[in-house]
């Protein structure tokens, strides 16, 4: 079997349940003929037709606003947002409407939709293409934020989000769209959601990460390694709802935390997840849990962006701060 | 049944393909200065253009948008509006951006990833390059709202492609231009294709003109590979604003030759055929033609602008690339007025991660040091 990367990993989950599901519909900007500005969608309109692979006019509320009707109507439109930085003006259709469609009608309506959306800085990309607000969006009640680290969570999580009976927002960290690649095996199966994956394990120290940010925390908990400190590394995943319970297993065993996140620091995820630890495993710290995060400032045009994203340095030296607290 | 509405769009075009004026020229097209000026500013912004685009390729700046073979649109309104206008801009209308005072380094810094680029020495109240697509519609109507009400004399200019017709925004802001008849122009360069989307997968509307209907504004159709038409229409639309008789949308008809953006590759989605076609309708090499036959410009005008031109470029690339740094720690101080005392610890994390990275960076120098292997 050939290795492949993330992006090709969530092309050959779109093309899996295309095949296996008719309902299955993508629509956005660019996503037809010229296969999505990161080739997501690559080939999939000459494999499955205009009708099922819509590029649509220039306008993001109305890519969003259409996937809530078509949804409702039992297809599954997996809606393509082309960077994140362009989802604001669908933010009313994602927050009043599809996220409470359910709630609103007491489940005789629901809307089994994808929005996906590339996401977070790193590629040296024009302003407003880096950001990383998924907090934004862990916000919202009845919406999922599904990020992937990996070519295999990629497809299982986005098979399990286009089959997700709910609206997911699927973020995609395109600064590792091609970093790694695996072996897939594309046999439609998913991954569950609303579970955080632990990718190593280890006793003293608890270190909890999403998306690209996962790379650099194993890299650090690589180096930790060879001096006799053994991190467990957690890809929380789902973001929301968030499975607090893995990480609050592992927190009673190692007794530290540093929370690893590519956002701005306040109100964020990684602000959440500490203070869930702190409500349910204070008593399990023996020192204080940090985040490593980006700075609370507006995302930097490129040539600063090095300085905004956590570096290996700056986890590493929070580890250190937290393994040394007495 | 009677009718209660009914209307038309004018097409306006001064030259055909070969420069040959098609009907009465207005006065100041005449006039010699006139068109050499504005093909000036053509020229060099074509020739900017190309090296901005060189740059990007050899790994020297980041993405970029050309504006090849829409240059005619950047002259007239460069030359259209009066200074103290506000411009309120596309992020392809680099051409417009020089005439109205941002040097050729900061289009290459604001590109290159540096936010002092979107910050030219300029004395007028421009707003910088909006990336997130019609969103500065609203904001030429908010800034045309502030004229009206300080009976000021000035209007604003809002520059979108074809693409920013679709959105929530757009139709938003045409329709308060309208209701309020404020001083403000919409110039909408329709250049045919949306990145990969072409025109008519964009809208079932026969013209993008006609849009200005729904909104009770005027709207006009020009070619916008005609410098002559472009600013004729575009001086009539300003001098309407200006007046107090409303808003206009002009629909300019014209063509992307390059990809996207240096990001882009267009021949997955558009055939050279048609790249060909549109090439014949250079606004460039029309004016250069009309200027030729009308007004004696020759070859040897033609090389000494283009070396003119080519030495300012050189000049302005020299200083992009010698610009010193700015320090990281200048994320921290355009936040807010002044930066809030709960943030001074991040800045000084910021300051002395800075400090690290360049001893560091040193000591490697030094020593020859080797990155860190535990990785
Ligand atoms: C709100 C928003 N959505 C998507 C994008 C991504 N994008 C950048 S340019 C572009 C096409 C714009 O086409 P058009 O308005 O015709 O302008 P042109 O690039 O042709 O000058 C798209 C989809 C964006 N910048 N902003
Ligand atoms: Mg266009």
């Amino acid at each position: 079997m050939s290795k492949i990367t993330l992006v090709e990993a969530v092309n050959q989950a779109l093309e899996y349940e295309m095949a296996h599901n008719n309902n299955v519909i993508i629509l956005g900007e660019d996503v037809g003929k010229n296969g999505g500005v990161f080739r997501a969608t690559l080939d999939l309109q000459s494999k499955f037709g205009e009708e099922r692979v819509l590029d649509t006019p220039l306008a993001e509320s109305m890519i969003v606003g259409t996937a809530v009707g078509m949804a409702t109507q039992g297809l599954r439109p997996v809606a393509e947002i082309q960077f994140m930085g362009f989802i604001y003006p669908a933010f009313d259709q994602i927050i009043n409407h599809a996220s409470r469609l359910r709630n609103r009608t007491r489940g005789r309506l629901h809307c089994p939709l994808v929005i996906r959306a590339p996401y977070g800085g790193g590629i040296h990309a024009p302003e407003h293409h880096s950001e990383s607000t998924e907090a934004l969006f862990a916000h919202v009640p009845g919406l999922r934020v599904v990020i992937p680290s990996s070519p295999l969570r990629a497809y299982g999580l986005l098979l399990a989000a286009i089959r997700d009976n709910d609206p997911v927002l699927f973020l995609e960290p395109k600064r590792i769209y091609r970093m790694v690649k695996q072996e897939v095996p594309n046999k439609g199966e998913a991954l569950p959601l609303d579970e955080c994956f632990v990718l190593r394990s280890g006793t003293d120290i608890t270190l909890v990460t999403w998306g690209a940010m996962v790379h650099e925390t194993m890299k650090v908990a690589e180096s930790l390694a060879l001096q006799g400190v053994e991190a467990e590394v957690i890809d929380v995943a789902t973001i929301k709802p968030l499975d607090i319970d893995t990480i609050l297993q592992s927190v009673e065993k190692t007794g530290r935390c540093v929370i690893v996140q590519e956002a701005a620091k306040t109100c964020s995820v990684g602000a959440e997840i500490a203070a869930q630890i702190a409500e349910q495993g204070l008593l399990y710290l023996c020192a204080p849990i940090q985040r490593v995060s980006g700075f609370d400032t507006v995302m930097p045009l490129f040539k600063l962006e090095d300085y905004y994203m956590p570096s290996e340095n700056r986890i590493y030296s929070a580890v250190k701060q937290t393994m040394e607290f007495a | 049944m009677s009718r209660v509405a009914a209307f038309e769009i004018e097409y306006v075009q001064y030259m055909d393909e070969s420069g040959q004026a098609l009907a009465d020229l207005p006065n100041w097209a005449t006039e010699v200065e006139s068109l050499e000026h504005a093909y000036k500013w053509m020229l060099l912004t074509r020739l900017f253009d190309a090296k901005a685009v060189a740059l990007q390729r050899t790994g020297q700046m980041g993405t970029y948008a050309s504006c090849l073979g829409q240059e005619a649109i950047g002259a007239a309104i460069g030359l259209a509006m009066h200074p103290n206008d506000v411009f309120v801009p596309s992020y392809r209308e680099t051409g417009a951006q020089l005439i109205r005072g941002s040097r050729m380094r900061d289009i290459l810094m604001f590109w290159g990833g540096d936010e002092r680029g979107s910050n030219p020495p300029i004395a007028n109240q421009d707003f910088p390059v909006a990336i997130p697509i019609a969103s500065q519609c609203l904001h030429a109507v908010g800034v045309a709202t502030a004229f009206k009400y300080r009976k000021q004399n000035r209007i604003a200019l809002c520059a979108i492609g074809d693409g920013a017709t679709s959105q929530g925004d757009f139709y938003e802001a045409i329709n308060l231009a309208g209701v309020w008849k404020l001083p403000v122009v919409f110039l909408v360069s329709n250049n045919q294709w949306a990145i990969s989307v072409p025109r008519a997968a964009q809208s079932a509307s026969q013209t993008l003109a006609q849009k200005a209907i729904a909104a009770g504004i005027d709207g006009v159709q020009v070619d916008g590979n005609d410098y002559i038409a472009m600013r004729d229409t575009l001086d009539q639309a300003i001098e309407k604003a200006r007046s107090g008789n409303g808003a206009t949308i002009i629909e300019a008809l014209t063509y992307r030759l390059s990809d996207h953006t240096t990001a882009d590759d267009a021949s997955r989605y558009r055939s050279a055929e048609e790249v060909e076609v549109y090439k014949q309708k250079d606004p460039l090499l029309r004016l250069e033609r009309h200027m030729r036959v009308a007004m004696g410009w020759d070859e040897g005008k033609q090389q000494s602008l283009k070396e003119q031109c080519q030495q300012q470029i050189e000049e302005e690339i020299q200083a992009y690339l010698t610009a010193e740094a700015a320090p990281p720690t200048e994320m921290f101080d355009y936040l807010y007025e002044s930066l809030p005392k709960v943030y001074l610890k991040q800045r000084q994390q910021l300051f002395d991660e800075w400090q690290q990275h360049l001893g560091a960076r040193e000591e490697t120098v030094d020593t020859d040091v080797k990155e860190s292997d535990h990785v």
